[in-house]
């Protein structure tokens, strides 16, 4: 899949996962290239998640290949990961409840802001730590809420620091594992606003159920069906494959509604 | 938070730390000696439950082995007097040193582990030391060893003076808190929080969750060790009962007490539950029967412990 367009940012090779007698990953490949939003979707326990937890290193794979950047980071740990510049939201929210939306994103920002070994001066008190942070959450329409508790915003507002979260890491590469799940209808709209405007700056990894957001905002989408990829390109070339409709009879009228 | 300094709990806060150094002055003018030693023995084990509180309220970790470093501290003190080196410029730093080496090693092996787990293997560590230091016939085995002389201090400071060595624990006991309070503050302390909070989310965002927890470990080990330094001054006196998994688990209800998580929590917790032991033992000796339901309807109806409910008298 590579051609001339460039060297992929990620690369996936020939990886495999099994949980007990289930391949969740099944001999997967998947290259990323700089700069696209690259979706990836595909039926209830297609191994969306499974394939985002191998990405970030929370789950290592039986065998197969991921190269980051150009770096082999198979057996990389996550919190490594994060560093060289792989970051991501999490599908179920995963924040630090009992801190404020500010803590979050400063927290994340000072991971990757020299070491962390530091026990005297007052963290909250590093103004370009708290500016960051606070940049970021005006970023997705947060800059508000900056000192409301985690466990105090709303489930859309969440979703949001979610991502100012993993932006304040300076990502190369953003794996965003459903954005939009459990939104309503104009929290989504925002959230596909949102999406738009930061794929002109990092690279974007979505897996999303949301057809819509996908169609809309996917430059290559990638159809996985029980760990397997079963067609990959562009969304009209998605929308008109066949084995495609086949696999989401369900939500067939999802796939083809927009075109 | 920010809103109003003047609360209840901050006002209670500074009361106590205001009738805690004038404390020496009441025992001089009435000649009570008696609350005097009682409340030497109360800042010391405040010292140690502020250690716990460190990895317990900020960093999560349930440790159910604390009183181990109140024992190694106090033997390193015990045995260096036992073999004639009664310098507290050398028993100190030894007692200090062996505190942190055992927590590194302990941490190193428990933090493996989550949970019930991570409980379970810091008591059984915290009851190896006690069967070991049982077995140190020269220093005393079962019964314990007896310290004929306290740390000297080449004449800066007399430990045997009731007063000073009162000022000695109290300033230790500031000094700790004061740490600590950096500490929680600092970026490391933000990152062993927020392990607490979420550990998936901070290895996530690119942190070694354990390399963090097993450094506060150590910090709390140590200072620990330095109130077991203390103790022993205190008692004159070490011996393995005090490592007992009982100590252990008074230390963590002195925490639970005060309200994990608060910087002088465990300060009240320790003030509340050694003056209660003291009040109810003289009334009856079955004084824990008492103590078990009161710690209950704590954890039941007071969450976040004295400096809990405080907290939220201020609130309204």
């Amino acid at each position: 899949m590579t051609d001339s367009a460039g060297v992929p940012l990620l690369r996936v090779e020939n990886l495999i996962r099994s949980f007990g007698g289930i391949k969740a990953t099944d001999n997967l490949s998947l290259d990323v290239l700089p700069g696209e939003l690259h979706a990836i979707i595909g039926p209830n326990g297609a191994g969306k998640t499974t394939l985002i937890s191998q990405l970030t290193g929370q789950l290592m794979p039986n065998s197969g290949a991921i190269h980051f950047a150009g770096r082999d980071v198979t057996a990389v740990p996550a919190y490594q990961r994060s560093r060289l510049g792989l970051a991501r939201s999490f599908q179920i929210t995963s924040l630090l409840r009992d801190f404020t939306a500010i803590d979050n994103v400063a927290i994340a920002a000072q991971a990757h802001d020299g070491h962390s070994f530091r026990f005297w001066g007052a963290a909250r008190k590093e103004k370009h730590l708290r500016d960051a942070a606070q940049a970021a959450l005006t970023r997705v329409g947060l800059g508000q809420r900056a000192n409301v508790l985690v466990s105090e915003l709303s489930h859309g507002e969440q979703r949001e620091l979610e991502l100012a979260v993993a932006l304040a890491t300076k990502p190369q590469l953003l794996l965003l594992d459903e954005p939009m799940a459990g939104l309503g209808v104009t929290e989504s709209a925002r959230m596909v606003a949102l999406l738009k405007e930061l794929r002109k700056e990092v690279t974007i990894v979505l897996v999303e159920h949301d057809m819509e957001a996908v169609f809309a905002l996917a430059d290559r989408i990638t159809v996985l069906v029980y760990g397997r990829v079963i067609a990959s390109g562009d969304p009209d070339a998605i929308r008109n494959n066949e084995e495609v409709k086949r696999a989401y009879l369900g939500d067939q009228h999802a796939v083809t509604r927009h075109g | 938070m920010k809103s109003s300094t003047i609360n209840a709990r901050n006002v209670v806060v500074a009361l106590v730390a205001l009738g805690l150094t004038l404390l020496p002055v009441y025992s001089a003018l009435t000649g009570n000696i008696f609350i005097l030693t009682l409340f030497t023995r109360i800042i010391i084990f405040a010292l140690a439950a502020a250690s716990l509180n460190l990895i317990m309220g900020y960093g999560g970790m349930m440790s159910f082995g604390h009183a181990a470093y109140l024992g190694i501290g106090g033997y390193a003190v015990g045995i260096l007097a036992f073999e004639g080196i009664g310098s507290g410029f050398i028993q100190w730093p030894v007692a200090l040193a062996a505190s942190a080496l055992y927590a590194l090693v302990i941490g190193a092996l428990s933090l493996r582990t989550r949970g019930v787990y991570f409980i379970m293997i810091t008591l059984a560590f915290a009851q190896m030391a006690y069967y070991v230091t049982s077995g140190l016939s020269r220093y005393g085995g079962d019964d314990g060893l007896t310290i004929y002389k306290r740390s000297t201090f080449g004449g800066l400071i007399d430990l045997s003076n009731r007063t000073q060595f009162y000022y000695l624990c109290l300033a230790c006991l500031f000094g700790g808190i004061y740490l600590i309070w950096r500490i929680v503050n600092s970026r490391f302390g933000m990152v062993v929080q927020g392990v607490r909070s979420n550990e998936q989310r901070m290895q996530a965002i690119g942190y070694h969750a354990n390399r963090y927890r097993l450094v506060c470990f150590v910090i709390s080990g140590t200072i620990c060790g330095l109130a077991g330094a203390l103790l022993a001054n205190n008692t004159d006196f070490v011996s393995p009962a005090g490592m007992y998994w009982t100590r252990s688990g008074e230390l963590m209800v002195m925490v639970v007490f005060g309200g994990m998580g608060s910087l002088f929590g465990p300060v009240i917790g320790t003030i509340v539950f050694l003056l209660l032991e003291e009040l109810l033992s003289q009334f009856t000796e079955y004084w824990a029967l008492i103590m078990g339901p009161l710690l209950l309807l704590i954890v039941l109806f007071a969450r976040g412990g004295i400096m809990g409910v405080l907290g939220r008298l201020s609130r309204d």
